[in-house]
């Protein structure tokens, strides 16, 4: 019987194909913008979620002062990096960070660059993988050999289509041998270059070009914690142990900031979630405005159609075979809705994540949720034709002109 | 003891609402029609042979007496029992062809094989083979909008008959048609009865289609005021 109906049903649709179009068109577009809503938001997510863990994924960075720039406020020494390495649970690595600008000249090429020292923990910290060359080893920050290693922009500004391993660039005043060449990263979260930067051994760039060797010349160390170790808690005990050392007491402001990476990813994620889930909700609105106009179409055809409905009872159809009919016609249609409304997410995706410059993540759930709901739609907003069509009695329905 | 007839009416009445502004469409009616038989119902209008049609179709149930369909109580049969029954045995043919539009002459006359649940197969060769009966064999493609009145009133037949019933009623089946194609309509009427057998009763208005009828009941004011065979039943 539910066989029949499905056949009855989709020779109706086929029959009235315009009606039929006209009566799907509200969820096409409505499953149409969730699906799309809900894509495109995930896309976001995933975007700034990817552009956060560019900088490598449970970074924390220590910096003196409050907020981005700090000046007279002391920096770290190299004990208070040991005594975070040693004392603080999580914490997987650290490393020093030293930052100054100078300009790099390769031949007749002159730029200025920003110059960061630091161990060759650091590039693992930070994410960085390299593209050619090798990075510094241990030893020669030990003995603050002349090396360094260069971003691609830096690589392509200097050197063009030269190789740049084992040339000699010179640093300000001093020359250094290129080793290594960092694979790009691209743009960072602010638009900003992540990759015109020079990586050196830090102490090269303390003793030579700022000439402050021991004691507090840490302007940041980057630490990375553990993985499945909660961030919040590792900054709250660097924090603790900061404090001590640097002799703040009571009710005193840090004089220094840990970011935390994880916790704006999480931030960040909430924030996009709850802007997905808002956009999703307005895009569930005109799904329910199409349910409507299902029914809309579907009261006006059963009052049209009750001719049909009546030739349909005298030839012995029963009620509920009636009833069946107009419900699975409903349904069909509804979940013919809601596929092509799938299919036009699909294109209307592929062609805004282009514009929008996010990823393309198809989500199943999304899309199958989308499709139940529709289906669902087709019970509740065609069960009332149907119902009206069935109580038709076969004589006056004959009798209808 | 022979077999039940075909239709078998004892005092049967038929009340449209109720109290004050009751109307007696039907006043009491007995009524014996054998297998076989083709019966004009004639009268004039608000005589109440369309209710006596929507009864004897089981389309309507009365409101007293008692209607034997072939020994089954029709009086007592629910909606649902009286759908199936229709679906078993009757066919119907109506004024207004009452075809599906935009729908191609076999699927029409496919649709009551599609409430029986008969598969594709066996419902296309049992529409086929009653489209050939009446005479549209050529024509199983085309949608309603491409054929005449009379074509029309074919394939509304072909559906009638196309579940091989024992009892075809015909509502008014020639009230659209021209002269020629009434007595082309109702010259199959009468093969389908002499042929294969059918029982068949019409509703009519017009003597002259009346007359290829073997038995003429007339109904007045709720009653058969007369009751005429023109010939036998078993005058096949």
């Amino acid at each position: 019987m539910l066989f029949n109906a499905l056949l009855i049903a989709i020779r109706e649709i086929r029959r009235n194909l315009t009606r039929s179009f006209l009566t799907v068109i509200g969820i096409v577009i409505g499953v149409a913008a969730v699906v799309t809503m809900v894509t495109l938001g995930r896309g976001a997510t995933e975007t700034i979620k990817g552009e956060i863990s560019k900088m490598g994924s449970n970074l924390l960075v220590l910096r003196p002062g409050q907020g981005w720039w700090s000046r007279g406020v002391d920096q770290f020494s190299l004990a208070d990096l040991d005594a975070i390495r040693h004392q603080i649970n999580g914490v997987a690595d650290i490393a020093p960070f030293v930052q100054t600008s100078v300009s790099a000249v390769y031949q007749e090429n002159n730029k200025t660059y920003d110059v960061q020292g630091t161990t060759p923990n650091y590039f693992e910290i930070a994410n960085w993988t390299l593209s050619s060359g090798r990075i510094f080893t241990a030893e020669e920050v030990e003995d603050s050999v002349s090396v360094c290693v260069i971003g691609e922009t830096v690589r392509k500004a200097l050197f063009g289509s030269v190789d740049p391993v084992g040339k000699r660039i010179r640093l300000g005043t001093t020359s250094a041998e290129v080793i290594g060449v960092t694979a790009a990263k691209g743009q960072g979260g602010f638009g900003d270059d992540l990759d015109d930067n020079i990586i050196v051994p830090y102490t090269s760039l303390v003793r030579r070009q700022t000439g402050s060797q021991g004691g507090r010349f840490v302007s940041q160390a980057m630490i990375s914690g553990e993985d499945g170790f909660p961030s919040a808690q590792i900054v709250a005990e660097i924090t603790n142990l900061l404090r001590e050392r640097r002799n703040i007491t009571g009710n005193e402001q840090d004089d220094f900031n840990v970011f935390d990476s994880q916790q704006l990813a999480d931030v960040v994620t909430s924030s996009t979630k709850v802007m997905t889930s808002l956009l999703g909700a307005v895009a569930g609105v005109s799904l329910l405005v199409g349910g409507i106009g299902i029914m809309n179409i579907m009261l006006v055809s059963v009052t049209e159609r009750t001719r049909e409905i009546g030739i349909r009872l005298a030839i012995g159809a029963r009620a509920r075979e009636v009833l069946l009919q107009f419900l699975v016609e409903a349904i069909t249609l509804s979940c013919i809705g809601g596929l092509a409304g799938i299919l036009l997410a699909f294109g209307l995706c592929h062609a805004l994540v282009k514009a929008v410059g996010t990823p393309f993540i198809f989500d199943p759930t999304i899309n199958l949720i989308a499709f139940v709901f529709s289906a669902a739609i087709g019970i509740l907003f065609g069960y009332m034709p149907a119902r009206r069509a069935a109580a038709l009695d076969p004589i006056d329905a004959l009798r209808h002109e | 003891m022979s077999a039940p007839p075909l239709i078998e009416l004892q005092q049967l009445t038929k009340v449209y609402g109720s109290g004050a502004a009751a109307f007696k469409a039907l006043k009491g009616i007995d009524l014996t029609i054998a297998s076989g038989d083709f019966v004009a119902v004639m009268g004039p209008s608000g005589s109440g042979k369309s209710t006596l049609m929507n009864l004897l179709g089981c389309l309507d149930s009365p409101t007293s007496g008692s209607y034997r369909f072939k020994g089954i109580g029709v009086e007592t049969l629910n909606k649902d029992q009286r759908s199936l029954l229709r679906r078993h045995a009757l066919g119907f043919i109506f004024q207004g062809f009452n075809l599906l539009a935009r729908t191609s002459a076999l699927e029409n006359v496919e649709l009551p094989l599609l409430y029986r649940g008969y598969p594709r197969k066996r419902r296309h060769e049992l529409a086929r083979i009653a489209l050939a009966n009446v005479g549209l064999a050529d024509k199983e493609r085309n949608t309603p909008a491409e054929l005449s009145g009379g074509q029309q009133q074919r394939v509304a037949i072909a559906r009638a008959i196309v579940t091989s019933p024992e009892t075809l009623f015909a509502d008014e089946p020639t009230g659209n048609l021209d002269s020629k194609t009434t007595h082309e309509i109702m010259d199959l009427l009468g093969t389908l009865n002499r042929d294969q057998g059918i029982s068949i009763i019409m509703v009519t208005h017009e003597d002259e289609v009346a007359s290829f009828a073997k038995r003429v009941i007339h109904v007045r004011d709720g009653l058969i005021s007369s009751d005429l065979r023109n010939t036998p039943v078993d005058a096949n």
